[in-house]
């Protein structure tokens, strides 16, 4: 048994090969800096955002549906906080509700039911977005619209899966020697959806909690399986992961949608990525589309490199000098999970 | 009953409002002249103030928009070394507000009022068109007891301290919104008591400030602008019961960002620290008070933290929490 002193003292004197660990989740971003880990390890040990943040790999058309949907007579725009900030091709929701477009927020599932029930003359539209932890909030959703036979929701999808999105990573990005894999969507997934990336791709993927002792452990075990060249999947959340997930809410997922290739913003259309709402659910759909949106990213951003672990966002051009959260010019600044806002945060231009 | 437009005629209704309901818990001599303005004997200094109170829910765990109102002025005022005196009160009511509901903001108000050793002199009110709101300007005066404290007069080596646990009246508002159950309860409080004790103690206080608004981070990050210094606190001092931070871990939230409205953070030469600590924690609102850190050479607030690494404390960045208080 190795004690936490003992990994804090080995991680700070670590003179290995460089080694480079992608963290998936924001959350795990903002840890990362809360808890001081950058400055407890070697520089040699390299930690670096990936595409964990659901509102920066959302297209800005669908953003512009939100946006219009918000600004029609007797249609009310339903969100989880994130959604709020992020600018499609003309405005956000917070600049559509300035100019009278209706936008509440979205504190539960259960919220959504109880405002369709008093307000019948609305029409609900539930902006779905989010990877697989928010998933089944949406399904919970659907569960209750058909039970409590409620016609005045419907869903505008942009859900995504994580795992494709790491082996696109895998394929495409070839510097990454190692993934701390997202704690919570693996509560969702279970630990074994990584295995077979770790057979083909030959690389760690740990799972971890949030606490600074859970990230420390992880990249303990990483620079291990590193230095032994033998790689395997590690639980290291047993707490709240286990190997098949949580089965409920991978079935109510099941039950009401399908995969789709999907297009994520910044890095484009990634097969199977995407959620939508299966044939026999369409009524309840708000007209969500999966076709090939790619846009040009605001002229000096670099937010695709950022979601693809290309650079870290103090390396952008723009970050802290024109691009800031009271002025954002990509997505990775607008939302709180988002690499560049969290870096700006916590004074990533010092770090 | 409901309020309605003619209850800010200045007429028969508004009289009514105004004896019914605002003289009768209010009252005291001054006010009870109902002249154009209160007339005051006051000392040679004084601290004078004003803030508005927006607070939606207007009722929550552990107070209200009244007992808001007098509070937030009574420790702006406070926080400058000034004992309070008076407050002015200013209302303006929404159609459509519960009679009832404006009487236990009153209520509550003459309740801290009275706790906060200040009355209420003078007041107006106004009513509106909309669906049932209550806001309030209050102003008012304290008598200076401690000269000289400012944000630019920190030094380095003095100490900082924080008056108690963070978070919980952003958590009490927030989980009102949210219709989250939990035992959190708003921390608002007049913190008046503080100041007579470090004054009891003649601790020479460089600083204080009420953690409101912007949180703890945003209070540092000012001293380090102003005091031109660093600032070191320790995060294993931080002081965050258990319950907030249970509550901060499933939001996503961090109590150095988090609105209080019933603590402050002193900063005092280091040889007097203990001495108004122990001050501090003797007073009824400061029972959790601790030694957070202290002013350093540098120009930019640090946290070491439990796990013995550094993490930067920049400002609170966007919106935070609208319409806290």
């Amino acid at each position: 048994m190795i004690t936490l002193e003992q990994v804090i003292k080995e991680l700070g004197s670590y003179d290995g090969r460089p080694i480079k660990i992608m963290e998936v989740c924001g959350t795990h971003t903002s840890s990362i800096f809360k808890h001081g880990i950058r400055s407890l390890i070697s520089p040699k040990l390299e930690l670096i955002s990936g595409p964990g943040c659901p509102v920066c790999v959302t297209s800005a058309l669908y953003i512009d549906k939100l946006v219009e949907y918000s600004l029609m007579e007797k249609h009310c725009v339903l969100t989880f906080a994130d959604m709020l900030k992020v600018k499609g091709t003309t405005m956000s929701l917070t600049e559509a509700k300035a100019v009278g477009g209706k936008v509440r927020m979205l504190y539960s599932p259960l919220s959504a039911i109880k405002l369709a029930k008093e307000e019948p003359d609305t029409q609900f539209i539930i902006a779905a977005v989010g990877f697989e932890t928010t998933t089944p909030i949406y399904a919970l959703i659907m569960e209750e619209v058909i039970k409590s036979n409620i016609n005045n929701i419907r869903l505008l999808t942009s859900m995504k899966t994580i795992l494709p999105a790491l082996t696109y990573i895998c394929d495409n990005e070839k510097g990454i020697d190692a993934f701390l894999c997202p704690g919570h969507v693996s509560v969702i997934t279970g630990s074994r959806i990584y295995e077979e990336l770790v057979m083909k791709y030959q690389k760690p993927f740990v799972i971890a909690g949030f606490e600074g002792e859970h990230i420390l452990g992880a990249v303990y075990e990483i620079v291990q399986q590193i230095t032994e060249g033998s790689f395997h999947t590690k639980n290291l959340y047993p707490s709240v992961v286990s190997v098949e997930g949580n089965k409920k809410a991978q079935e109510l997922v099941e039950e009401y949608f399908e995969e789709v290739d999907d297009d994520w913003r910044e890095i484009g259309r990634i097969p199977s990525s995407g959620l939508r709402l299966r044939e026999k659910y369409h009524s309840y759909d708000a007209g969500s589309s999966f076709a090939a949106s790619q846009m040009d990213s605001p002229k000096g951003c670099r937010c695709r490199d950022v979601v693809l672990g290309r650079i870290h966002p103090v390396d952008c051009p723009l970050f802290h000098k024109v691009c800031t959260p009271m002025n954002a010019i990509g997505p990775c600044m607008v939302s709180t999970e988002g690499a560049c806002g969290i870096w700006y945060k916590n004074g990533g231009k010092n770090q | 009953m409901k309020i309605n437009m003619s209850y800010g005629s200045g007429g028969a209704l508004t009289s009514k409002l105004i004896h019914e309901v605002f003289i009768k818990y209010f009252n005291n001599p001054i006010l009870n002249r109902m002249e154009d303005a209160a007339v005051l004997k006051v000392s040679e200094k004084i601290a004078f103030t004003t803030d508005s109170f927006v607070v939606t829910p207007m009722f929550f765990p552990g107070g209200d928009i009244g007992k808001l109102a007098v509070c937030g002025t009574v420790n702006d005022l406070t926080m400058m070394g000034a004992i309070p005196k008076y407050l002015t009160a200013g209302f303006i009511i929404e159609e459509g507000t519960e009679l009832s509901e404006i009487e236990e903001v009153a209520r509550s108000m003459a309740n801290t009022a009275k706790e906060a050793g200040v009355k209420i002199v003078a007041g107006d009110t106004k009513v509106i068109e909309g669906n049932g709101g209550i806001y309030i300007n209050t102003s008012g005066i304290g008598e200076i007891v401690k000269t000289g404290i400012s944000v630019a007069h920190c030094r380095q080596g003095d100490v900082i301290l924080v008056s108690g646990n963070l978070g919980e009246h952003h958590a009490a508002i927030m989980s009102k919104r949210m219709e989250i159950e939990n035992q959190i309860v708003s921390d608002c409080a007049p913190l008046t008591g503080i100041l007579k004790e470090l004054m009891k103690e003649k601790v020479p206080i460089r600083f204080m400030r009420d953690i409101t608004r912007g949180g703890l981070a945003t209070i540092l990050n000012e001293i380090t602008d102003s005091s031109h210094c660093g600032v070191v606190i320790e995060e294993g001092n931080l002081p965050v019961s258990a319950e907030i931070r249970g509550f901060c871990d499933i939001l996503g939230l961090d109590p150095l960002y988090m609105a209080n409205e019933g603590k402050l953070l002193a900063v005092v030469p280091k040889a007097k620290a203990k001495r108004a600590l122990a001050a501090m924690q003797r007073s009824k609102y400061g029972k959790n008070a601790v030694i957070l850190g202290e002013i350093t050479e540098g120009n930019s607030v640090t946290m070491n933290t439990r796990l013995g690494g550094r993490r930067k404390i920049d400002l609170l960045y966007g919106e935070g929490l609208p319409r806290i208080c």
